[in-house]
């Protein structure tokens, strides 16, 4: 029984990286999936316009990103990649909630910046000029991801140091 | 039920967009010389077949069988969503084949091949008087207008039936519809029709047995009371539309009854602007359709103005809104 106590807090801290990874990376499958298909729409009319809806379909790919770092993170303090370490069960749930934040604003900003970029795309198409401008708007969806990978970085140093 | 998505088509519609006639295209349209400039200007516009010569019919009718062949082309799935702009080249056939046969002439230029069922289909059936093999929205109002004309002899009166039959499939249409823009199309054209028949039935003072036989139901007017309003009279009429929605149309229908469909199509492109931006609905492949069926009727006028010798700023009085 100790030794399932003993091993639980990895099992935590694994299935909060499994959630950084697995969420944030459904949101940007979603996001970048429903960009590429306005970006195959525009490109199926003109094809010249590749290197501009190519950038509006990477944005969502963005928080998938965020979680495999986060991940890689906890897998690296907890000694499941890289040198063997003990984690506590208290330190495994703790790590599990700092990988929270990336898993879920990492999802839902992903699927709404797609659509966003989606938009966007349409708006390329329609005004190539205004190229600069329809990129700030979807970019803007990015801060609430980077928001919530600083907080998860932060808490998993910030964990790995107790 | 979940909505299909849209999102593919839509990026097409966006590109398309940018090639449809602007307003000032149009006036440079009606600037030119003749009819041949303006052909020439139109394939310098990427309109019509630059391969060969064509008549003014042949490029219009192209133009149209462009847009149906695009929007078959990005829609793969749920295509029946816009039979209720198709719905009305199948009534249009169908007068065409009941007439034709009747006066035994040969209308074959005369069918249009943009509705849902092949013209050739519907001559057959009429021709055999095997109803049953027309789709529903045909099938019975296709027997009823062949006994019309065989007993009475009176087109006029089988175009009515056919007429409010083709308008009542649009308000059926309509009222199933999920999509807001969808029912507002349906409601708007069948008003809109009705509005249009009370004014003809004023002025040519028909009866009101008539009139009511002519009127199909919609939401927004009560048609009980434009019919006994048409039998009055046009000042009549013209009083009851100023209690209704239709009210900003009534100084259009005073003008003329073209001065109306110019205002009908106007109010649609204004209804659209706000669907425009919704990249994942049918929104913008109608608002695209609507819009491409306008400049089409818009290049008709000029046309067919320049052809006829007609004054610009009369022309130009009659051009809609573009969409762009």
């Amino acid at each position: 029984m100790s030794e399932i106590m003993n091993n639980s807090g990895v099992f935590f801290a694994l299935l909060g990286a499994a959630f950084a990874t697995f969420f944030a990376g459904i949101g940007s499958a979603i996001g970048v999936g429903k960009a590429g298909v306005a970006a195959a729409g525009v490109l199926s009319e003109d094809p010249s316009k590749f290197g501009k809806v190519l950038i509006f379909q990477l944005l969502p790919a963005t928080q998938g990103i965020y979680g495999l770092l986060i991940a890689f993170l906890v897998l690296s303090y907890t000694g499941i990649i890289g040198d063997p370490a003990t984690v506590s069960m208290e330190q495994g749930l703790l790590y599990f909630a700092a990988c929270l934040p990336i898993a879920f604003a990492g999802l839902m900003s992903a699927i709404h910046q797609g659509k966003c970029s989606v938009a966007a795309i349409g708006t390329v198409s329609k005004k190539p000029d205004q190229m600069g401008k329809a990129l700030i708007l979807p970019a803007m969806v990015e801060t609430y991801a980077i928001l919530a990978l600083l907080v998860s970085i932060l808490s998993v140093f910030g964990i790995a140091k107790m | 039920m979940p909505q299909n998505d849209y999102t593919y088509a839509v990026a097409r519609v966006r590109f398309k967009e940018t090639q449809l006639l602007s307003d000032s295209d149009l006036y440079q349209l009606l600037s030119q010389r003749d009819v041949d400039t303006c052909i020439r200007f139109l394939h310098d516009k990427g309109w019509g077949d630059n391969s060969k010569i064509e008549t003014v019919d042949e490029l219009l009718k192209g133009e149209d069988n462009k847009t149906w062949k695009f929007i078959d082309e990005i829609i793969q799935e749920d295509k029946e969503i816009l039979d209720f702009f198709k719905i009305p080249s199948d009534f249009h056939n169908l007068k065409v084949a009941i007439k034709s046969i009747t006066r035994d002439i040969d209308a074959e230029d005369m069918f249009l091949y943009s509705g849902t069922v092949d013209p050739k289909l519907i001559y057959d059936c009429v021709n055999k008087r095997e109803y049953e093999r027309l789709p529903e929205h045909l099938y019975s109002i296709a027997d009823e207008a062949m006994k019309t004309i065989l007993q009475t002899s009176d087109g006029q009166l089988c175009d009515i039936v056919i007429d409010k039959a083709c308008l009542n499939s649009i308000s059926e249409i309509g009222k199933n519809a999920d999509n807001e823009i969808i029912k507002l199309y349906c409601e708007l054209f069948v008003a809109s029709a009705d509005i249009k028949i009370a004014a003809r039935c004023a002025k040519t003072k028909k009866d009101i047995s008539f009139i009511n036989r002519s009127l199909a139901p919609c939401d927004t007017l009560n048609i009980d009371r434009l019919a006994s309003c048409a039998s009055f009279g046009f000042d009549s009429i013209i009083e009851y539309l100023s209690q209704t929605e239709y009210k900003s149309a009534v100084s259009a229908i005073e003008t003329s009854l073209s001065a109306f469909e110019k205002w009908c199509d106007d109010y649609l492109i204004d209804i659209l602007a706000s669907q425009k931006w919704e990249p994942f609905t049918i929104g913008p492949i109608i608002a695209y359709i609507i819009a491409r069926n306008n400049e089409i009727k818009a290049v008709r006028m000029i046309l067919f103005g320049k052809i006829n010798a007609l004054d610009d700023d009369i022309i130009k009085k009659r051009l809609r809104k573009m969409y762009v």
